[in-house]
């Protein structure tokens, strides 16, 4: 217990010291938490009104930025699955980081679905036994499941390799029973949670751009590029800024799994367009409507071609080994621009678009508004919050500087 | 709010023992205030809060339909008692069960039709919806050209690809292709501003909840508040939705309305004879949609918008009774459902007289 008390001391006070440049994500963070309290407290008490969403676009941001944690969340097990499959031992390391990751983009995630509910203080009516769960009819339950086990797992994995290297006992042989299956369960179910989101999207027949067999396989194939683009991204910060030393193989991984993510997202987008347009049935409204509009609506348009230019371009720019190796300025661009090119293809492609034509033929835009905007923002800046303070402290244990009095007496 | 106001909370009789210390910890004051909200003064200052439509005891109730006897009367006894405070007129909530034997059904002659929305106002009105900014409305009219099939000879040799050596015309795209045929909804219009009714060059088709026999929102309903009763009939416990929207993004036929705000009803356009499961009035964040006017239906009388219509385009009744009208226009009419397609077997028809 004295232990446990120390580490939460040791871990919190090395997670929130750092240089200016740290402070200063800190507070960037925490003015859009400060902005984003006051409008989570407008809608939470004027309800879901003060967003854009109607009846015929019935999603609103927070769901697509939802499925866009879910997506990063998913992919944190490309770097904890090397590890232990293919036993890596560079990746092994720093498998606690992408257990991190997912960890915070779960809880992320959940957040933004209380977002996009319209009654969050009710959620306790899905809690089994306290109230009811539609299992196993309800997609949704189903998702709740997986999500938040998920998160359970990942929480368990972070805090167990976290403590044991804390107090100085993580070896091979000092692991407890429980945690190697847990471990593996862990991989098995990140996947297993984009399919079931994937499926939560599919499952509504009526809107047709969803009702696809290729859905789940988009979304995997974004989940790798998406979640490895953000890994590599934060690995050259650690290693510009900490003490933690990842090595151009780990980084060289990553990249390989996004270039290789988003080859198959092309064919999944060529299969889909073809098989809509080719036939052209109502199947294919929604997708010429977010191509070329529908009589003068052509709000999406724009988007749409951005995001498949920038898609295209990332992965032929990550053909080259050049732009592969230039780890300090070209390559976290092409990460950078991977990343936000996927998030912004949730809501500008995948979510508002779909609703058009609803089933009695209305075609209608999505105007996100401002208190949405900053409410996204919020979830946002509070996940990357959490996600930066529990990073840092895992760098601290990773590297040593945080260490358990006992054994860093010792050593 | 005052301290007394918890004082009188730990009395009042709608809070069940068990869970008494439960809220001592977990209630707001400003919720808890309308359990003892009583005078007219407090009930106006409480309807204007914008946590006031649920009551602490009311948040804490379960699914209407796992209830026990007594927890429904005493869940009943508390939404007439805050009704009426809100809207300052006796208000009963009724919860008459289904009858036995019976499955709903409705018939609507779109020959009939005219289009002139008595039956959207009509419904409005009985069924308590928000009045305005938003005013939810129930039942949608589309008002669809009549020339849907024609093709018009200008078009003939438009399109793509041009004409070749094959000597075929713009058979692919563009031209004639484009005008869509048949019952479409794609040039639909539903939100038509006409002096007159109906227009010539028109037909007009209302839709509403279709009442499934096998409907996608009740499977995609994480909570089960909304369900099927056993008159057919789906049906949704206002406190027990969560606000998810999955069951609106499963309709097929656009029928559920979900309140994004705050509903607007004024407390004199307030109709005070409701069901639970009916026309009670709602709270923000929930969904809501055509229930067959069941508040009506399971006393024997006919749905609103049939009442309404000034062309008796509107048949409801037994679908398990040859002598229905409903029975009766399936076995003589032309009948057709909406979107068979999806395969959810809807209990309201759709005929041509």
């Amino acid at each position: 217990m004295k232990t446990a008390l120390s580490f939460a001391r040791d871990f919190s006070s090395f997670a929130i010291k750092g240089g200016r440049m740290y402070y200063a994500w800190l507070l960037f963070l925490a003015f859009f938490i400060l902005v984003g309290s006051y409008t989570a407290y407008i809608q939470f008490t004027q309800g879901l009104i003060v967003t854009g969403a109607t009846d015929q676009v019935t999603m609103e941001a927070f769901f697509a930025n939802f499925v866009f944690t879910a997506h990063v969340a998913a992919a944190a097990v490309l770097v904890v699955a090397p590890g232990y499959f293919y036993h890596r031992k560079d990746l092994k390391e720093l498998a606690v980081m992408g257990e991190v990751i997912a960890m915070v983009f779960v809880a992320t995630g959940i957040t933004f679905v209380l977002f996009h509910m319209g009654r969050p203080d009710r959620t306790w009516h899905i809690i089994p036994g306290l109230g009811y769960m539609n299992f196993p009819n309800s997609m949704l339950a189903y998702d709740t499941i997986v999500l938040n086990v998920y998160l359970l797992l990942n929480l368990i994995g972070v805090s167990y390799i976290l403590f044991k290297k804390y107090v100085g006992t993580f070896h091979e042989k000092q692991l407890a029973l429980w945690f190697r299956p847990i471990v593996f369960l862990a991989i098995a179910w990140g996947p297993l949670i984009h399919i079931i989101t994937a499926f939560v999207l599919a499952s509504n027949a009526r809107v047709g751009m969803w009702a696809t067999a290729v859905l789940p396989f988009a979304f995997l194939t974004m989940a790798g590029a998406s979640g490895p683009a953000l890994v590599v991204l934060i690995f050259l910060l650690t290693r510009r800024y900490t003490n933690l030393e990842i090595g151009n193989p780990v980084i060289d991984l990553m990249t390989t799994i996004i270039a290789w993510s988003l080859g198959i997202l092309m064919l999944v987008f060529a299969a889909e367009f073809f098989t809509l347009l080719y036939p052209s049935t109502e199947h294919a409204d929604s997708l010429k409507y977010n191509m070329f509009g529908h009589n003068g609506l052509n709000m999406y348009v724009p988007w749409f071609w951005g995001t498949i230019l920038a898609l295209v371009s990332s992965f032929i720019a990550l053909l080259f080994r050049k732009v592969r190796h230039s780890y300090n300025r070209l390559l976290p661009l092409v990460c950078f621009v991977v990343f936000f090119a996927i998030l912004i293809e949730k809501p500008m492609i995948l979510i508002f678009p779909a609703f058009s034509p609803t089933p009695l033929g209305e075609y209608a835009e999505y105007h996100v508004t401002l208190i949405e905007f900053f409410n996204v923002l919020f979830v946002w800046a509070l996940g990357f919050l959490f996600l930066t303070l529990i990073l840092k402290g895992a760098i601290g244990i990773l590297t040593g500087e945080v260490r358990h009095e006992k054994s860093s007496a010792s050593s | 709010m005052s301290k007394e106001n918890i004082e009188e909370l730990k009395d009042a009789d709608d809070v069940q023992q068990g869970r008494r210390d439960f809220l001592k910890h977990m209630c707001t004051s400003s919720a808890a205030a309308l359990v003892v909200a009583t005078t007219p003064a407090e009930a106006v200052e409480a309807a204007s809060n914008p946590d006031a439509d649920t009551t602490v005891a009311e948040y804490f109730q379960g699914h209407f339909l796992l209830m026990s006897d007594e927890e429904k009367q005493k869940a009943i006894a508390r939404l007439e008692k805050r009704y009426s405070a809100q809207y300052s007129k006796k208000t009963t909530v009724s919860n008459t069960e289904a009858p036995d034997g019976v499955l709903f059904g409705y018939a609507l002659d779109i020959g009939k039709c005219i289009g002139c929305r008595r039956c959207v106002h009509a419904c409005v009105k009985e069924n308590n919806q928000s009045r305005n900014d938003p005013e939810v409305q129930w039942i949608q009219v589309m008002k669809m050209p009549k020339g849907n099939i024609s093709f018009t000879p200008d078009q003939l040799e438009k399109g793509y690809p041009e004409k070749s050596e094959f000597g075929d015309y713009g058979v692919q795209v563009g031209g004639n292709a484009y005008k869509t045929a048949g019952l479409s909804t794609e040039d639909a219009q539903n939100y038509y501003n006409d002096e007159l009714v109906p227009d010539k060059d028109f037909f007009y088709m209302p839709v509403q909840c279709q009442q499934c026999e096998k409907p996608p929102c009740v499977k995609a309903c994480p909570v089960r508040a909304t369900f099927r009763d056993h008159a057919g009939v789906v049906l949704i416990d206002y406190n027990w939705c969560i606000g998810c929207r999955m069951c609106q993004l499963a309709c097929p036929y656009h029928a559920r309305r979900f309140n994004w705000g705050e509903p607007q009803l004024p407390a004199e356009e307030m109709n005070p004879k409701t069901h639970y499961f009916g026309n009670r009035p709602r709270m923000r964040g929930v969904m809501e949609k055509c229930t067959f006017c069941v508040q009506r239906t399971r006393e024997g009388r006919n749905p609103a918008c049939l009442e309404a219509c000034p062309v008796g385009a509107r048949k409801f009744g037994n679908l398990l009774d040859p002598d229905s009208d409903v029975r009766r226009v399936l076995a003589t009419k032309r009948v057709f459902r909406f979107k068979e397609e999806y395969g959810t077997y809807p209990k309201f028809f759709y005929y041509i007289g």
